[in-house]
């Protein structure tokens, strides 16, 4: 019953509306798409896209359960403070964010300024991108991954000391396996956020075909065309992209899941 | 406050520390990478917009809060939210249930399916509404003769919000059940308990605070979400703009300050709501950690 | 049991937002008119609406309320077509209200011919926005690609703008290579090499301009550029007019679809007339824009907006919107034609 009310749901808030895209790109037919999906504009947007979401949730990663870690398992002053502030990229409107961001690193702002005599330039270039992004994403890895550290039970720790295990070990070796399809499923989220992000994007972004033009753009660009085929195409690659690949990460996340014998 | 570094006291001892925490000095770089990274990323940019907010002072800042525009829009922002979120709550929860605690074929697939919005850029998300009911769609009309206005109305909006913010909760409480695995449930059942109370007295109370941060972030997502919605709205002033469309209308208008004002006031939101909850965690949170059994 | 309880929350939301919505239509009982416009239009229209309200009130006794939307004109043009109930648009580009006509069937094809210039009301033109004191020296369109010259513009394919500053500088080049296509094309793609940051909207292009401080020369619409003088301090930038630009007609038009199902045609009628009318056309004059029938306005408002040799949009180097939209900015077009990766 709860499996048919999930799926009944999903089917309409997220499936009817995606078919009604599926069909208006269909009305291309398949060499109207592939003629979208091999354009050279499109193949560098979707390219810009990709990397800079694939950089941004690696970094997101990283740091993502860095502060995760910090905030569950350490006590220092502010720490709530920080607790909430890992929110704030879900509250802040993205468009918000992308003004803020711009106005910090473009050549008059707090840190470009510092940065553009030494000739690096981040708003308005591919680097500007994967900040917004990682602005975005991060506390998807945070959120995900906090969870589940606070309910690691520091009796498998200490067991895996009283074996003789260092404290690298047993972070490597018991505590990073287990957290393994959180940190999984933060990325494959941080990711799938930042592909598709437009709002915080585009102030920062340059905006340049070829360059610093993301494909939620060029499909903002086809739609200023009236061409609502065409951006739709561009639309369902880019959802065919995301959904291959988050697929495959829930594929994998499944396995070890079955692997380390959680939740069996 | 307490200041110490640990949750388990730290012996004085500098060369030997328990082996289920990290040494003293891992433990000032970890919080210093966080502190810097997050100095760097989050807090940079929140400070820059209470900077815009009140560049003309506090009485500008205000003056852009209380004038009528600006209230509809905080109006509709919070309508919004309200009618999205519990939606998403009681999804989020069946959703995260159905999948971490039963075994079934293509459940990768479901799960992947629920993470969809989040990577369906939010231009996207606003375009398969207009594409489901637009004056040229096939619902569209249909809705239109019984004079129920979904695209560039409020439905419409929320129908948008809705989208964006589907996945928050599931995506929160799965892995969260899933580690927890299905041992407390088999055993309530076993001791004849029903689904539901076992839902209600089992699973419920272990996952409270994952749902809590779900909802949370659902909300300020919802909120504060501003492509789809910006697609479905029409950008009518004191009608059908939320708070994000104002901010970028007023950007728009070179009304800087007053921008940053409504956009402060979405900042402050999250953080109110997020510094409540970490009181009631304070306060409540003995108690909360002996219910949930762990 | 518990689907049932599901589906009864799911209704309670429904019907909670179904209550809440009906007191926000309910608020306008009068005649209400919705004006879908562009962009630079907001402080015009805004001061427009208020006047027109106090004419309609003195005139009929009824009240009027005119709710504007502004955004890109495109945009705004497509959420006409997917059911905004627009009662009026005033667009910045003639193909966007074709767009619609054809689209939507709910303008008459004549729309063009129901008011008079085209049915644009004022017009503007393309100009240079520089930083004080002209620093860089730019006079006209070839000093636009000199080496140092960085120039700021939005997208000509997703800023109504944009449009007019590319046909502009493509007119000027027509001029100057005696109507060569290849020289006008390499003009054009040397000066885009200048732009360093293509923004979606005029508004954002102006904000690169002017608080960023990037690129030495913002091309603008000539009413933008005069306020964003009165917005940023006349100390900071200076308006160059070049010898030639091009003469931007943004035209209006009812949409008779929406007016003649909501009752609203006469309401509609009498406010774009009144854009003709003496208070319209001071208006548009004090907000900058070029009004069709100066002799209306008083003088010393318009003798900051100099003389200058204007091309237009059905001359032949163009041939109407109809033609230059697709030739230049559709998919394939001269833009996309002229912007090759670098390599």
């Amino acid at each position: 019953m709860a499996l048919g009310f999930t799926l009944a749901y999903l089917a309409l808030i997220v499936l009817i509306p995606l078919t009604g895209l599926a069909w208006r790109s269909a009305s291309l037919g398949w060499a109207g798409l592939w003629h979208v999906a091999t354009d050279p504009r499109t193949l560098n947007a979707l390219k810009i896209s990709f990397g800079t979401a694939f950089v941004a949730a690696l970094i997101n990663v990283f740091f993502g359960v860095v502060v995760a870690w910090v905030l569950v398992r350490y006590r220092f002053p502010g720490r709530r403070i920080i607790d909430a502030i890992v929110d704030l990229p879900f509250a802040l409107p993205t468009a918000v964010a992308g003004i803020a961001l711009t106005s910090i690193y473009a050549k008059n702002g707090w840190i470009g300024r510092w940065l553009d005599p030494l000739g690096i330039k981040v708003a308005f270039t591919p680097i500007g991108i994967t900040i917004a992004l990682i602005f975005v994403g991060l506390p998807f890895v945070v959120r995900t991954v906090q969870p589940v550290m606070e309910e690691i039970r520091t009796e498998v720790e200490e067991a895996a000391a009283t074996l003789g295990a260092n404290r690298f070990q047993t972070i490597t070796r018991v505590l990073l396996p287990g957290l393994q399809p959180a940190i999984l499923t933060g990325f494959a989220l941080a990711f799938a956020r930042a592909v598709g992000e437009y709002g915080s994007v585009i102030f920062i972004a340059g905006n340049l075909p070829y360059v610093s033009e993301i494909a939620p753009l060029l499909i903002v660009i086809r739609l200023e065309e009236f061409d609502y085929a065409g951006a739709t195409a561009i639309a369902a690659i880019m959802l065919l992209i995301s959904f291959a690949m988050l697929f495959i990460i829930n594929l994998i996340q499944a396995w070890s899941r079955r692997r380390y014998g959680y939740g069996t | 406050m307490v200041h110490d570094l640990s949750q388990t006291a730290a012996p004085a001892a500098a060369t030997w520390h328990p082996a289920t925490t990290e040494s003293r000095g891992s433990r000032y770089v970890l919080i210093g990478i966080t502190l810097v990274f997050l100095g760097l990323f989050l807090v940079l940019p929140l400070v820059s917009v209470f900077v815009e907010a009140f560049r003309k002072g506090p009485a500008e800042y205000f003056t852009a809060l209380i004038e009528p525009d600006a209230q509809a829009a905080i109006r509709l922002t919070l309508l919004v939210a309200a009618i999205a979120v519990p939606l998403n709550l009681v999804f989020g929860v069946v959703a995260a249930w159905t999948i971490a605690k039963f075994e079934f074929k293509g459940k990768a697939f479901l799960t992947t399916l629920i993470d969809l919005p989040f990577s369906v850029s939010p231009v996207i998300s606003g375009l398969v509404y207009v594409l489901l009911f637009s004056s040229h769609s096939l619902l569209g009309p249909w809705f239109k003769s019984h004079g129920i206005e979904i695209l560039f109305a409020v439905p419409g909006i929320v129908l948008a919000t809705v989208f964006v913010t589907f996945p928050f909760v599931a995506r929160e409480l799965i892995p969260l059940m899933q580690h927890q695995g299905t041992t407390d449930e088999e055993a309530a059942l076993s001791l004849g308990a029903n689904g539901w109370q076992t839902f209600w007295h089992v699973t419920l109370p272990n996952i409270k605070w994952g749902l809590l941060y779900g909802v949370l972030l659902c909300n300020a997502r919802a909120m504060g979400e501003f492509g789809a919605v910006s697609v479905v709205s029409g950008h009518i002033r004191g009608l059908t703009n939320t708070m994000p469309l104002h901010v970028e209308i007023l950007y728009n208008e070179y009304n800087f300050v007053a921008a940053f004002a409504v956009a402060s006031l979405l900042a402050l939101l999250a953080l109110v709501t997020l510094i409540l909850k970490s009181l009631l965690e304070m306060r409540y949170g003995a108690e909360l950690r002996a219910a949930g059994g762990h | 049991m518990k689907n049932s309880r599901f589906s009864l929350t799911f209704a309670a939301a429904l019907l909670t937002a179904t209550i809440a919505v009906q007191p926000m239509s309910a608020a306008f009982a009068d005649t209400t008119l919705l004006n879908v416009s562009y962009d630079p239009t907001r402080e015009f229209y805004k001061d427009f609406n208020a006047a027109f309200a106090a004419k309609w009130k003195a005139d009929t006794g009824e009240t009027i309320t005119i709710q504007s939307s502004h955004g890109g004109s495109g945009k705004q043009a497509r959420a006409v077509i997917d059911g905004l109930d627009a009662d009026v648009v005033t667009l910045a580009l003639e193909s966007d209200i074709t767009a619609i006509a054809e689209a939507t069937k709910k303008i008459n094809p004549d729309w063009r011919t129901k008011y008079p210039h085209n049915a644009a009301p004022y017009t503007s033109t393309i100009v240079f926005l520089v930083r004080k004191g002209n620093p860089k020296g730019i006079k006209d369109w070839g000093d636009l690609i000199k080496d140092d010259v960085q120039v700021i513009t939005p997208n000509p394919k997703t800023s109504g703008g944009a449009r007019w500053n590319y046909l502009a500088a493509w007119a000027w080049a027509y001029g100057q290579y005696g109507g060569d296509e290849a020289k006008i094309k390499e003009y054009i793609a040397t000066l885009f090499q200048h732009v360093p940051v293509l923004d979606t909207g005029a508004r954002g292009s102006t904000t690169t301009f002017a608080q960023r401080e990037l690129g030495d020369v913002l091309l603008a619409w000539e009413n933008e550029a005069y306020l964003s003088l009165a917005e940023f301090g006349e100390d900071k930038f200076d308006i160059v007019v070049p010898p030639q630009s091009i003469l931007a007609e943004p035209p209006v038009a009812v949409v008779d679809g929406n007016v003649d199902a909501k009752g609203t045609r006469k309401a509609a009628e009498a406010y774009l007339q009144y854009l003709y009318s003496e208070e319209g056309q001071t208006l548009a004059a004090k907000h900058f824009y070029r009004p069709a029938e100066p002799e209306l306005v008083a003088p010393d408002l318009i003798k900051k907006l100099p003389e200058l040799k204007l091309v237009k949009i059905d001359d032949p180097i163009f041939g109407g919107w109809a033609k230059a939209q697709p030739y230049h900015f559709g998919d394939g077009g001269t833009f996309d034609q002229i912007y090759k990766p670098k390599q």
